[in-house]
């Protein structure tokens, strides 16, 4: 199969994640979204790795799945604590740290 | 003339410096505590350097005149390439009669001083600082090059400024002694440009070069140092246009007026002048410029002393006069040099004399000041009387007072040159008797018109016999100097003697001078010795209300110098503020305006966060695909 075809997925995946991250207001929908899209570009990576035929790409998507999960452990920990303090999960409503 | 290295006793010269210098250090540094012996070791300095600077003249009469320039070098000052300047001294005719006159009249002022300042809390300091005076004004006349001449024109120049301000609690005294310092600078520039241009043109600064090598240059360059060495002058010895100083210099005590601002310090210009001869007798133009500064000063002088009734301002005019006929004497070039420093000396002399004795009147007066406030002192205040007539016989040029003999001969001189610059000095010499004779007429005789709480008395012995050294110096210095000492071949070797004849014979000058002296004094009794002086000053006539303004030297200066750098520091203060200012400040603000309204961006809404992400994310996507097309 033509790998631009991965390419073209994970083109789809990113602007879903991307639209999700904007139009959505519940912090745990928009940090699937970021999710979604940190894979969008892991399955790029792989993709080129592919179509190149080294394996650099691949160990790229391995960091980047690591620094995901690092990520996803810090950002579920804020949201929890938001929602305890804040009995909500809408990222609108937090807003204190502006001008 | 060959310059002899300092050997036997003139190898101690430096000593004539050191001794008062290291009095200054002594009273300077150890303070209040010094107030007891501190003025004892000041005269003390003093008379030390006199007594040396006497043996040094009598070594110096042993020698065959050819020899008497000797040099001594303490210390290589400045070594950089090729071009040496050293802390030389060198000794010779014309300095030899300065260094006596220094510290002669320097130590009798010292003494007087004694009794004058008993009671300051600060004699220490005075005393002190006038012996810093004696010894920068000996480093100027014993310098042997220009560069050391100016340490010593500023060191007297400083002196001169911590003594006028002396009482500086007064307000009056502290602008007197800043005015005096400012327009000194004035000068100076011209001093510091001369010698720079004296550096260029002939690699050198010492006398024995720049005067060897004169007639190399080209006149203009001569012309040029030698209008730059008047500038030096005018300020220094306060002739116009650079004048405006000297009366407000008399707001420090007598003493210093008697010895920085009449005997010595205001002579240093006619000083510069007469050594640089060689410079001046190459530059015609210098010359010229000097004798019509030197005529514009005799008669504003004159007119200035006429009106004052401050005694020490009317002195201060009188010196300004004395001083203008000095230069005079100096313009007029080989036929007057020998004259001027004659003159200079018996000025020196008679002048310290009339303001000591000024100083003692106002000492018995209460520092009364004012001459419609005295009268009929003769009796109460004999020695000073005296002492005050000799000098001012002297001074008007009596015979066989000490000034006739010396005035007397510059008019002559003047004559030499001219019927329009001799007719000039003698008129001056008629002005001389009148303001001198109100002078005393106002003081001495009249009635009196006393302060109610003033109580007139003869000043103490220390006081009076300097008084008493001066006036009998006022009698008979003159005679000594022409007759015994034979002045002309004494200095002709430093500065040159050369004499023209003229049109009527010396005895015809003589009583055409006399004639005017005698007329002008004659008028000077009528007016203020025969008639009621009023305690309230007249209204007087123009002449009279300018003279008392000092003739709108003030005002001019104002006018011409000090309005313009206002306006100019003003419109510099209004650029400062409003334009550099405004850039910087105004930039400042719309940074700050700017910040102001792009914070409204950061709105804690996070997703209109992503929406800035995206967007930046998409325009450098758009930004890159574009370059590729």
């Amino acid at each position: 199969m033509d790998p631009i075809y991965y390419i073209y997925l994970a083109t789809l995946l990113f602007s879903i994640g991307a639209i999700g991250v904007l139009v959505r207001r519940n912090a745990i929908i928009v940090f699937m979204s970021v999710e979604l899209m940190l894979n969008a570009a892991n399955l790029v990576f792989v993709a080129f790795a592919r179509m190149n035929g080294n394996l650099d790409g691949q160990t790229v998507a391995f960091f980047v799945m690591v620094v995901a999960a690092a990520e996803v452990v810090v950002g579920l920990a804020i949201i929890v604590q938001v929602f305890r303090t804040r009995q909500s999960a809408s990222i609108d409503e937090p807003n204190l740290l502006k001008y | 003339m060959t310059v002899m290295p300092a050997e036997g006793l003139f190898s101690l010269m430096w000593l004539l410096i050191a001794l008062p210098l290291a009095g200054a250090a002594i009273l300077l540094f150890t303070g209040r505590r010094s107030n007891a012996w501190g003025p004892y070791l000041g005269v003390l300095t003093v008379s030390a350097s006199a007594v040396l600077g006497v043996l040094l003249l009598i070594e110096m009469m042993g020698l065959p005149t050819e020899d008497r320039t000797i040099t001594q070098v303490a210390y290589q000052w400045v070594f950089i390439g090729n071009f040496s300047v050293d802390l030389a001294f060198q000794l010779d005719q014309l300095s030899m009669v300065f260094i006596l006159l220094i510290t002669i009249v320097g130590s009798l002022i010292h003494i007087y001083s004694l009794g004058y300042m008993a009671h300051d809390p600060d004699k220490r300091k005075f005393f002190g600082y006038l012996n810093l005076f004696v010894a920068a004004m000996l480093l100027l006349v014993m310098a042997n090059n220009y560069l050391l001449l100016y340490v010593g024109w500023e060191g007297v120049g400083v002196a001169s400024y911590l003594l006028i301000g002396f009482w500086q609690q007064k307000r009056s005294a502290a602008a007197a002694a800043k005015k005096a310092f400012i327009i000194n600078r004035v000068g100076d520039v011209g001093l510091s440009l001369a010698i720079m241009l004296m550096f260029v043109t002939f690699g050198s600064v010492t006398f024995s070069d720049v005067f060897g090598s004169a007639t190399q240059a080209s006149e203009g360059t001569l012309t040029a140092i030698g209008l730059l060495l008047l500038l030096a002058a005018a300020g220094k010895s306060a002739q116009f246009p650079l004048q405006a100083w000297l009366l407000d210099a008399m707001e420090g005590p007598t003493p210093v007026s008697a010895l920085i601002h009449a005997a010595t310090m205001v002579t240093a210009g006619v000083y510069l002048i007469a050594r640089s001869n060689v410079i001046y007798n190459n530059a015609e133009i210098a010359a010229m410029a000097v004798i019509i500064v030197a005529l514009i000063t005799i008669f504003m002088g004159a007119i200035i002393g006429s009106a004052k009734d401050d005694i020490k301002k009317a002195l201060a005019g009188s010196t300004m006069s004395q001083i203008g006929y000095m230069m005079l004497a100096v313009g007029l070039g080989p036929i007057g040099y020998v004259f001027a420093i004659f003159h200079l000396l018996t000025h020196g002399v008679f002048k310290a004399g009339l303001f000591l004795g000024a100083g003692s009147v106002m000492h018995g007066m209460n520092d009364n000041v004012n001459m419609r406030r005295y009268g009929a002192l003769r009796s109460v205040m004999v020695i000073t009387f005296i002492t005050f007539m000799a000098g001012y016989l002297a001074i008007i040029g009596i015979p066989p007072f000490s000034g006739f003999w010396s005035k007397d001969e510059i008019i002559h001189a003047a004559f030499e040159r001219g019927w329009f610059i001799g007719g000039a000095a003698v008129l001056a010499a008629g002005i001389t008797g009148f303001y001198m004779t109100r002078m005393v007429a106002m003081t001495f005789f009249g009635k009196k018109r006393w302060e109610t709480d003033a109580h007139p008395h003869e000043s103490p012995a220390v006081m009076t016999i300097p008084l008493i050294i001066l006036g009998l110096g006022s009698t008979f210095l003159g005679m000594a100097l022409l007759f015994w000492g034979d002045i002309e071949a004494w200095l002709e070797p430093v500065v040159g003697y050369e004499s023209e004849p003229t049109p009527l014979p010396t005895s015809a000058y003589i009583g055409i001078t006399l004639a005017f002296v005698i007329v002008g004094s004659i008028i000077g009794w009528i007016t203020y010795a025969r008639r009621e002086v009023p305690i309230e000053a007249p209204h007087g006539n123009w002449l009279t209300r300018a003279a008392r303004k000092d003739l709108y030297g003030d005002a001019v200066n104002h006018a011409l110098v000090v309005a313009p750098t206002n306006y100019a520091a003003r419109a510099l203060v209004f650029f400062d503020a409003r334009i550099v200012d405004g850039f910087v400040n105004g930039s400042a603000a719309i940074v700050g305006g700017l910040s102001g309204r792009m914070r409204r961006t950061q709105s804690g809404f996070i997703r209109s966060y992503a929406l800035s992400m995206v967007g930046g994310a998409v325009l450098v996507l758009l930004a890159l695909v574009l370059v590729r097309i």
